[in-house]
Parts: C-alpha cells; sequence; structure tokens
C-alpha cells in the first residue's frame, strides 16, 4: 500500500475536490501517513467477526405513508445560489 | 467562589445557581443575558463565537421573564447558552466552521436546539468549531482559531488551543462568556475540549440526543451533549436535549430520567473499573499520578475499584480514523455548491469544474484530507482491507465493553495524554494530532456515554480531566460519580482570562 | 426463440438481461414525507430531506417495504427477513445528497423466477437475480436554456423497486415479453402502476452478443427505456452494432448507452464516460431493515390472483383456449372485466371469451378507450349471450345489438326492444317468406334442383333479408332445405 500522486489525483476527481498538480504530492505524503498507522488494524483477527453496523441494538423503525412534508418550495430554494422559474440551475450538462 | 462584587458578577454563576436566582428573581433573565452580552464582547480575542446573536438572545430572555412571572417556566428558563455551530438554527447563519456553508440559513432548526429553546434557553450565538467537527485543537476552522482562556504559567504568553472540535463552545463556557454550551462529540470532540479548558463535558449514548438538523460528520459516531461549568449543570442541561425523536432512525425512544436527581452523592458499592491498556508508554507520570488518584477519590468515596482489561483499545483509533472520514466522504457529498453555500463557477466551467472548485475553495486541507482518506478507503479494491476491517474490528471494541461490563459498573480513565497545547505547536502533522483523541475514542466507537471533569492542574498549571465512561444510556450513574468525582477533586481553578479581566476574585492556576 | 443474427462469420445470439426500476405506489416517498404524484410545480414536492439540506435523515416509509415484499412474493423470490440499506456514492446535479440509498449486497428480496409468454404457447423461465428499494433522483431538464441544465427535486427521494433479471432472454421479442409481464405482475398487485410514459417504469436493457455456446460476450447497458416498442428496436440496433465491431476485429467496450428515439440508434452517454466507483457502504443513518415470517405471511395473504393463476383458472373453468385466456389475464383491468362478466350466472364463458376479446377489445382499441371505461358493462355482455343462447336474437343481429351498445351504453334486451329485433322463430311467418322467395326466383331453384347445391346459402341470405335479419337461421334451414330438395 503507498498513494502516489496518481491514486491521488484518482481519489481527488472521485471526491470532485481539485487538487492541483503541484499539491498531489503533498497530499500523497500526508494520506501515506495516515494510511500507515491504519495499517496496523489488519494484525487484528476478525474472524468470525460481523461487522459493525451499528452501535444500537433496535429494530428500523418505520414511517406511517402519509403526505406530511414537502410543499414549500420557496423554502427549498431560498439558500440556492442561483435559480431561475423554481428550479436550480447549473451549467449545462450533455448526457 | 467568587464574591460578586463587579457588574459582571452574574456570569460567574453556575447554571444551576443562576436557574435558581432567577426562579426566586433575584436577578431578571433579561438582566443576566445582557451581562453576558457584554462579557462577550470583552472576549473577542478569545475568537469563541462565529455568529453572535444578542437581538435574538434578549428577545428571547423577555420571553423568559414572561414565563417566569406566570410561573410557567421550563428547565433551562432564560439561562443563556452558545450553540455550537454545527446545529442548524432557523434563520441563523449556520457555517459547521467551513467556507463552503457561506451564508446557508436554515429554514428548520435542528431538534436538540428546539428541544432547548423550549425549555426556555436563551441564545447568545453561533460558537466556532474545527471544521465540520475535524479537528482535536480547534484550528481548523474558517473562521479562525479559538483560543483558550488558560495559559501557561511558566511566562512564556504562548496561545493555546482549546481543544476541539467544539473549542468555541469549551473556551466559552470557561471564560464565563456563556452560561453553558452545546457540543458535539464525534470522537472525542466534547471531552477533549472540555478537558482542555477545565469544564465538564458529556457526550451521552449515542441515540440519546436526536442527530437531526445536526450537520453531520460521521453519522454512527455523532453526538450532541452539552459543555458546563460542572456536573450539576451537565445533568440538568443533558436532560433538556435528550428526547426521542422520530425524525431520526437512530433515535431511541426512552424516556429521559430525571438527571439531576442522579447526584445524590452515594456511590457505595459501585464497581468502578481501571483498564489498563490506557497506561500508554510514555505517558506523562502527572497524567498516570492524576488517573491513580481519580481512583483514590472514588475509592475512599465508597467504590470498589476494579481492574479490567480492554484487550483492542489500541485499535480504536486506527478503526475511528477508517470508519470517520468513509462516512465523512460520503455526508458532506452534498456540499457541492447546488443549492446552497459557496458556489465556485466561472464562465464557460463544466458541473465538473463547479464542484471541483466550489469544494477545493470551500473545504480547508484537514477536511480535504478526510473526505480523501473516506474516498480511499471506501474505494473499489480497498473496502475490504480497510472500510469491512475497520467495521469488524469496532465490533471487537463493543464486545470488549460489554465484556467488561460483567465486573465492573463505570470505567475511569484519562481524557487526553496531554494538556493543552500551543497554536503553533503540532500543525505540520496531522497524525500526531489524531493521537489525542486516543482515550476517547473508544468509548465513541462503542456509542457509550461518557464524560470529562475537570480534575487537576498540570504542573505548567493547565487544567487535566478525568473520564468516566458507562454503560449504553446509564448517564444516571455516570452523572453520579461524574458528581463525586468532581467534589472529590475540588477542582476550582479559574483561567487567566478571567482573572485578566478582572472577571474573578481569584485566579487561582495562575 | 432467439433470434440469431446473421454475421459475416455466422450466427450470433443476442443475450441480454434487465433491470427494471418500478415505482413503489405510495403517497409519500421512501424516506421522507413529500408527496410523489406526477407531474407538479417544479420543486413543490420537495423536503428538506429530498433536498439533502445538511442535518437532515432518512425514515423509511412502511409502505414502500410492503409492497416491495409482495412484489418479491409475486414474483415467487425468496424474501430476506434481514436486509441493509447502502450507499451509492457518486456526482449528478439531480442526486442532492452526492449518494442514492440504495440496497448492495443484502437486498429486500433475493432469487425467483418468472414465466414469460412469447404468445404462440411457449413459455420460457427467466430468472430474478434479485429486487431492492432505492431512491429516485431528481430531473435535469436540458432544453431550458442554451448553457444551463435546470434541477426539478421533485422525483427526488421516490420510492423505486429495482428488479434484475438474469441474462435469460435471446431476442428483443423476449425482453419486452419480460417487461410486460413484469408490468402486468405490478399492476396485479398494485405495488406500481406500471406507467411508462410517466417514467413509473423504466427498463435498462443489457445487450451483449456471442456465437452459439461460447462464453457471455462484453455487454453494454442502454439505460432508461420507456417503451416495448423502443426496447426491441435498441436491441436489434446494439446486438447488430456489437457484432459488426467484433467481426470487424475490434472489441466492445463496456458501456453505458442512451437509445435516441429519432434517429434510432444507441450512443455512448457522456455523462457516464467516466469509470465509476460507487463506494457502497451500509447507510449509518438507517439500521438494518429487520421483519418476521409473519409479515411476509400477511403479505402473501393481501396479494390477489396473480395472471399465471387466473389464466389456467380461465382455461380450467370457462374451457377457454391458450391465446384468449392470455389475453384476457395480460392486464388486470381486462382480467377483472372477464371475472365480472363470469360472475354472470349461467354465462357460457367460451362464448364470453369470444365476445369480450374479438368484438369489446377490438371496438375499445379502435375508439381508444380504456377498459375500464368501456361503455359496455360486464353485466351487459352476459345480457347479450343470454338472449343469444335463448334464441332471442341471432348471432349476426347480436353484432349490430352489441355495436348498438357500444356506441349507447344501453343494454342488450333494451336495445332489441327499442328496435324490434327480437328473432323471429315463429315457422309460419318464416315459411311464409321462404314460399315467397321461392315462387318469386324459379331460376335460382332450378339451378339449385339441378347440382348447385351451394345456392343454399343464397336462399338463406334472400330469407334473412327479407325478415331484416330477424329470422332464426336454424329455423330457416329446417324449413327450406325440404322444400328445395323437393
Ligand atoms: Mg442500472
Ligand atoms: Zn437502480
Amino acid at each position: 500500500m503507498s498513494l502516489d500522486k496518481t491514486s491521488v489525483a484518482k481519489i481527488a476527481k472521485l471526491s470532485r475536490i481539485r487538487i492541483n498538480d503541484d499539491k498531489q504530492d503533498e497530499m500523497a505524503s500526508d494520506l501515506n501517513n495516515i494510511m500507515g498507522f491504519v495499517e496496523q488494524l489488519s494484525q487484528v483477527n476478525v474472524e468470525g467477526v460481523e461487522p459493525m453496523t451499528s452501535v444500537i441494538e433496535m429494530m428500523q423503525r418505520q414511517r406511517d405513508d402519509i403526505i406530511s412534508d414537502g410543499g414549500y418550495a420557496d423554502d427549498i430554494l431560498e439558500n440556492g445560489p442561483a435559480t431561475d422559474m423554481g428550479f436550480f440551475t447549473v451549467p449545462k450538462v450533455v448526457e | 467562589m467568587s464574591e460578586m462584587k463587579n457588574s459582571n458578577s452574574l456570569t460567574n454563576l453556575t447554571l444551576a445557581a443562576a436557574r435558581d436566582g432567577l426562579q426566586n428573581k433575584d436577578f431578571s433573565a433579561v438582566e443576566l443575558c445582557n451581562q453576558y452580552i457584554d462579557a462577550i464582547e470583552n472576549a473577542g480575542e478569545l475568537n469563541c463565537f462565529i455568529t453572535k446573536t444578542p437581538e435574538y438572545a434578549l428577545a428571547m430572555a423577555k420571553k423568559s421573564d414572561h414565563k417566569i412571572q406566570n410561573g410557567t417556566a421550563g428547565s433551562m428558563e432564560g439561562l443563556p447558552i452558545g450553540m455550537k455551530d454545527l446545529f442548524c438554527t432557523k434563520g441563523v447563519l449556520t457555517t459547521a466552521g467551513s467556507h463552503i456553508l457561506d451564508g446557508f440559513k436554515p429554514t428548520y432548526e435542528s431538534t436538540v436546539s428546539q428541544n432547548l429553546w423550549d425549555s426556555g434557553a436563551v441564545m447568545l450565538g453561533k460558537m466556532n468549531m474545527d471544521e465540520f467537527a475535524m479537528g482535536s485543537a480547534n484550528i481548523t476552522s474558517y473562521y479562525g482559531n479559538v483560543i483558550n482562556p488558560w495559559q501557561r504559567n511558566d511566562g512564556s504568553n504562548a496561545k493555546l488551543v482549546p481543544g476541539g472540535s467544539s473549542g468555541g463552545s469549551a473556551a466559552a463556557v470557561a471564560s464565563n462568556i456563556v452560561i453553558a454550551a452545546t457540543g458535539t462529540d464525534t470522537g472525542g470532540s466534547i471531552r477533549q475540549p472540555a478537558a482542555f479548558t477545565g469544564i465538564v463535558g458529556l457526550k451521552p449514548t449515542y441515540g440519546r440526543c436526536s442527530r437531526w438538523g445536526t450537520i453531520a460528520f460521521a453519522s454512527s459516531l455523532d453526538q450532541a451533549g452539552p459543555m458546563t461549568r460542572d456536573v450539576r449543570d451537565a445533568a440538568i442541561m443533558l436532560g433538556a436535549m435528550a428526547g426521542f425523536d422520530n425524525k431520526d432512525s437512530t433515535s431511541v425512544n426512552l424516556p429521559v430520567p430525571n438527571y439531576e436527581a442522579a447526584l445524590t452523592g452515594d456511590i457505595k458499592g459501585m464497581r468502578i473499573g481501571i483498564p489498563k491498556e490506557y497506561n500508554l508508554d510514555g505517558m506523562p507520570s502527572e497524567i498516570t499520578e492524576l488517573w491513580q488518584q481519580g481512583a483514590k477519590w472514588l475509592k475512599d468515596a465508597g467504590a470498589e475499584i476494579v481492574d479490567i482489561s480492554l484487550p483492542h483499545t489500541k485499535y480504536a483509533l486506527p478503526a475511528y480514523y477508517i470508519v470517520a472520514p468513509a462516512e465523512a466522504s460520503s455526508n458532506l457529498a452534498r456540499y457541492d455548491g447546488i443549492r446552497y453555500g459557496l458556489r465556485v463557477c466561472d464562465d464557460g466551467d463544466s458541473l465538473d469544474d463547479l464542484y471541483e472548485k466550489t469544494r477545493a475553495e470551500g473545504f480547508g486541507a484537514e477536511v480535504q484530507r478526510r473526505i480523501l482518506i473516506g474516498t480511499y478507503v471506501l474505494s473499489a479494491g480497498y473496502y475490504d482491507a480497510y472500510y469491512l476491517q475497520a467495521q469488524k474490528v469496532r465490533t471487537k471494541i463493543a464486545d470488549d465493553f460489554k465484556q467488561a461490563w460483567q465486573s465492573c459498573d463505570i470505567l475511569l480513565t484519562p481524557v487526553t495524554p496531554t494538556a493543552a497545547f500551543g497554536i503553533d505547536e503540532k500543525q505540520d502533522d496531522p497524525l500526531a494530532m489524531y493521537l489525542h483523541d486516543i482515550f476517547t475514542v473508544p468509548s465513541s466507537m462503542a456509542g457509550l456515554p461518557a464524560m470529562s471533569i475537570p480534575a487537576a492542574l498540570d504542573n505548567k498549571g493547565l487544567p487535566l480531566g478525568l473520564q468516566l465512561i458507562a454503560k449504553p444510556f446509564d448517564e444516571v450513574n455516570l452523572l453520579r460519580v461524574g458528581h463525586m468525582l468532581e467534589n472529590m477533586a475540588g477542582f476550582n481553578a479559574k483561567p487567566q482570562f478571567l482573572a485578566s479581566n478582572g472577571l474573578t476574585s481569584k485566579a487561582e492556576g495562575a | 426463440m432467439s433470434d440469431l443474427i446473421k454475421g459475416k462469420t455466422g450466427d450470433w445470439e443476442i443475450v441480454i438481461g434487465l433491470e427494471i426500476h418500478a415505482q413503489v405506489t405510495s403517497n409519500a416517498k421512501l424516506f421522507s414525507g413529500a408527496a410523489t404524484a406526477f407531474g407538479a410545480e417544479p420543486n413543490t414536492q420537495v423536503s428538506i430531506v429530498d433536498a439533502a439540506m445538511p442535518g437532515m435523515l432518512p425514515v423509511i416509509n412502511m409502505e414502500s417495504v410492503k409492497q416491495a415484499v409482495r412484489t418479491g412474493l409475486a414474483l415467487g423470490c425468496q424474501i430476506n427477513k434481514r436486509s441493509i440499506f447502502s450507499r451509492k456514492n457518486y456526482f449528478y446535479a439531480d442526486l442532492p445528497q452526492g449518494y442514492q440509498i440504495s440496497q448492495f449486497d443484502k437486498p429486500i428480496v433475493g432469487k425467483g423466477k418468472i414465466a414469460i409468454d412469447m404468445g404462440n404457447g411457449e413459455i420460457k423461465q427467466i430468472g430474478i437475480e434479485r429486487l431492492h428499494l432505492e431512491q429516485d433522483a431528481g430531473k435535469s431538464i436540458h432544453d431550458q436554456h442554451p448553457k444551463k441544465s435546470y434541477i426539478d427535486l421533485n422525483r427526488s427521494g421516490v420510492t423505486l423497486m429495482e428488479i434484475v433479471s438474469d441474462p435469460d432472454m435471446r431476442s428483443a421479442d423476449e425482453a419486452a415479453a419480460f417487461v410486460t409481464k413484469m408490468r402486468s405482475i405490478v399492476r396485479y398487485i398494485g405495488s406500481c402502476d406500471g406507467n411508462m410514459q410517466e417514467g413509473s417504469m423504466r427498463a435498462d436493457v443489457n445487450v451483449s452478443v456471442r456465437k452459439l455456446g461460447d462464453e457471455l460476450g462484453i455487454r453494454c447497458e442502454i439505460k432508461n427505456m420507456n417503451s416495448m416498442r423502443f426496447i426491441k428496436q435498441a436491441v436489434v440496433y446494439e446486438a447488430k452494432r456489437q457484432v459488426k465491431i467484433i467481426e470487424d476485429g475490434g472489441s466492445i467496450k463496456q458501456e453505458t448507452r442512451l437509445f435516441d428515439t429519432i434517429k434510432g440508434e444507441t450512443r455512448s452517454m457522456r455523462s457516464k464516460e467516466e469509470a465509476h466507483d460507487y463506494r457502497y457502504f451500509p447507510d449509518p443513518d438507517l439500521l438494518p431493515l429487520v421483519f418476521d415470517q409473519e409479515f411476509i405471511d400477511q403479505m402473501a395473504a393481501s396479494l390477489p390472483e396473480l395472471p399465471d393463476a387466473k389464466k389456467k383458472r380461465f382455461i380450467k373453468d370457462f374451457k377457454l383456449n391458450d391465446y384468449d385466456a392470455s389475453i384476457l389475464v395480460a392486464e388486470k383491468e381486462k382480467a377483472a372485466y372477464f371475472d365480472a362478466v363470469a360472475a354472470v350466472k349461467g354465462c357460457d364463458m367460451k362464448m364470453a371469451a369470444n365476445w369480450v376479446v374479438s368484438e369489446l377489445f377490438g371496438r375499445l382499441n379502435k375508439a381508444s378507450v380504456d377498459i375500464v371505461n368501456s361503455p359496455v358493462a360486464p353485466e351487459s355482455i352476459g345480457g347479450l349471450i343470454a338472449l343469444i343462447k335463448n334464441d332471442t336474437i341471432n348471432g349476426k343481429i347480436a353484432k349490430d345489438v352489441f355495436d348498438e351498445m357500444f356506441e349507447t351504453g344501453k343494454d342488450a334486451a333494451t336495445i332489441i326492444d327499442e328496435k324490434g329485433l327480437k328473432q323471429v322463430t315463429d315457422t309460419g311467418a318464416i315459411e311464409a317468406i321462404i314460399d315467397d322467395i321461392i315462387a318469386n326466383n324459379p331460376d335460382q331453384v332450378e339451378k339449385y334442383r339441378d347440382g348447385k347445391s351451394n345456392l343454399i346459402g343464397w336462399f338463406v341470405g334472400q330469407v334473412m333479408k327479407a325478415s331484416q335479419g330477424k329470422a332464426n337461421p336454424k329455423a330457416v334451414n329446417d324449413i327450406l332445405r325440404p322444400k328445395l330438395d323437393i
């Protein structure tokens, strides 16, 4: 395991965070430092151990199927950095 | 304690004392509120607030006076608190300490803050914090560092960190500019700053306080809790914050006990576990000594001390630094410049340009690091080795605690391996910073309630805390033992900031 | 029945697997209380949860869980008593959370099988891999503005069932038949309205080609198909495209494609070009979804008779042929109509099937009227058949009566009464007409008697004409023949 510049660029892209070329080496070294620390987890024998899905032992609660929310487009759009005619807008996307 | 002789004397009162004073009509909520507003103005250098809301506070205080008059006061009626800027507050800027939430004013109120307003609390403002609660020193906030009101007694005048991520809340409580504050704790973000600033910080059981409307860092770990001057205050405030919320699937439907009634002063026969794995190599001897002293205090108070083992303790921190960033990388994907907050987009930019520029500029370095780590450990080919392994280790950590409860009722440990450090120390090494959470993370990983209680000063005159950890939903015993520990420790030192402002008659620890 | 593609190098087999997204019929969304109705003003059916405002949390709608289990049962699938919601992480403008809450390795419904009917009596079993619950995304509108896309989050968070088939289909017709069958089932049980135009049901079609007996080829996924016709066109186009690439020495790139309905072609989707890594992990905001056998039994008990069972019953109880039975059960409203006809006492169901399938459905089709709005009530069909059976009218008049019924909504008896269409069975009256015709057409009589025996039809026709169609054909024959055969 070692993160290089290329893998930093790849995960930065997946994360949609632009990390300029000249910053990628530094980031790679920071991340490697952290990954080096967490590496020790592989020492733990977890045979037959279930991964934690929740620290609380209870059942998923379920809601009734009633309309109890929505109907406030103005609130939804209120903090929008760019809106038009009741829509949020973004640079044009070509599918 | 303090002699109430100067104009700000009301701010020296604990939450419980102020409550009683209001009930007895010794002073009004508006008077109390005004004194806090003045105190805040005199504490600008600590940078505890991101947003101050004095008008809001006075309006609320007026209402409280009304309620006190007509006998409908809530449990926190008229008490002016600070709200960590991670809680969404309707119509009031909410930033999570991040540039990316520029200008964001929620159209809704978080359940925890609403519960507090419903109980009569008054909002002085939104407290500074590490960006998205990621940090242990409050040096990652877009709104600048928070300064610890405590200083070393070596005359160095070095500015110290208040701990993090609830650093603004902790520093404000310690410097008497709020009567109490909310915090959130993911891996220690209530307890560690409480220890660094000599106050009480309580992280409840996961599921005790609703997470609805609280900006998420790591969903499986985040819990809101009180940060207060003493244990009684924590009991009162927890009672106001906690409760079932059907808007949060992980909220537990249990009644909220009267926590203040738990402070009986009787811990006879309780078994206090001392986990041997918390004895770190190279830990400063004063930390070890304080820990032993803590055990002795509780023993003297009638508890039984038992040695126990939590064998997977050392793996809690590495597991945490996989699980928390993984969840964060996903939780923070919504900050994309489309529906709220910052948008960086130049002419001709594509949607991806918008995302990448907005998130590069909007997130600080630590948040970016954690998002990248989280993305990495979840990505194809690494998931099993990192994320899945960490969640399995987490099960083992939780099992360790379950095992421990066979032989004890409460655990006693240090909170932090050191006292507060200087703002310029440890900045370049993220990993060294992470190690500050070594004692707080294991209970977070198991979802257990835990509390930090100020217990002594170190050799440089800085506060040190002791941590108590309890069984799930046993905040009652956590508070009962905490109250006893507080009594035994008799910690009453005050930060230099208060002394230099002439706000207390006595500045111990200077 | 597979459609082989004839290439330069020989025959190629098409292999098709489908992923169907079916919107669960529910009032509110999967994880929020916002409404789901189609066609609302932009962003009016959006809660702060659906818009992924900071601090928002999901709480599951029990109706979605019920419908997923009912659908799983109707598809003969295994139901998983414990399932997990996971986050599928990717960025898109209409995906507010930056992830879709879906199910990954522990879906609510596991393996099963459904039968598709290829129309010629051929039944084919298609494997179901799984069914899981997930959130729909919002909608991006690209044609409102030259430089911007517009985002409407009304659909964001609506419950979808994703049903994944095994790659068991071998022709465009089989793919269409699978979608048809799936649509039929979900509409029967009411878990989805099956409205493909409104996007309540859409299919991602995975197509690959191979030489017979070879391993599976590399597949391309054609996204979001919402009509049977387009599915068929797309499959054929895509299979041919792949064959051509391979035969020209190229290789297929696994990718997501879009069907251009105007050009009738598939093309690579630009927005999906970059390799995806969805980083699925269990959603920490939700707990495992757990239920017991009792709940499953309750859901099973709530299911209506399903199309396959109904078809069997129609064939067994009513002696229908396979073709009529298939048509009658294909849509739940048609089947319900026929069941209502069957409820008419003493109705001849074989006749009823004929009347419903050819006469009623034909007229409805022509008039573009839906069966639920049929002007002819099921009881009226029963009434008409009863009147034919008791010789009140004959078959020919019956068709005219039925036209009138379709036109006016009146029942058969009323129309017959009003128009005096009652069949003449009075042999005296018929005999008089016959005598008249024989007397007035000596040439024809002679020709008949000289051996042109098929002229009998001409005589019958004359009698019917003279009686304005009201003469009972059997009585006409019985009286006419002895008179001519003298
Ligand atoms: Mg798909
Ligand atoms: Zn899907």
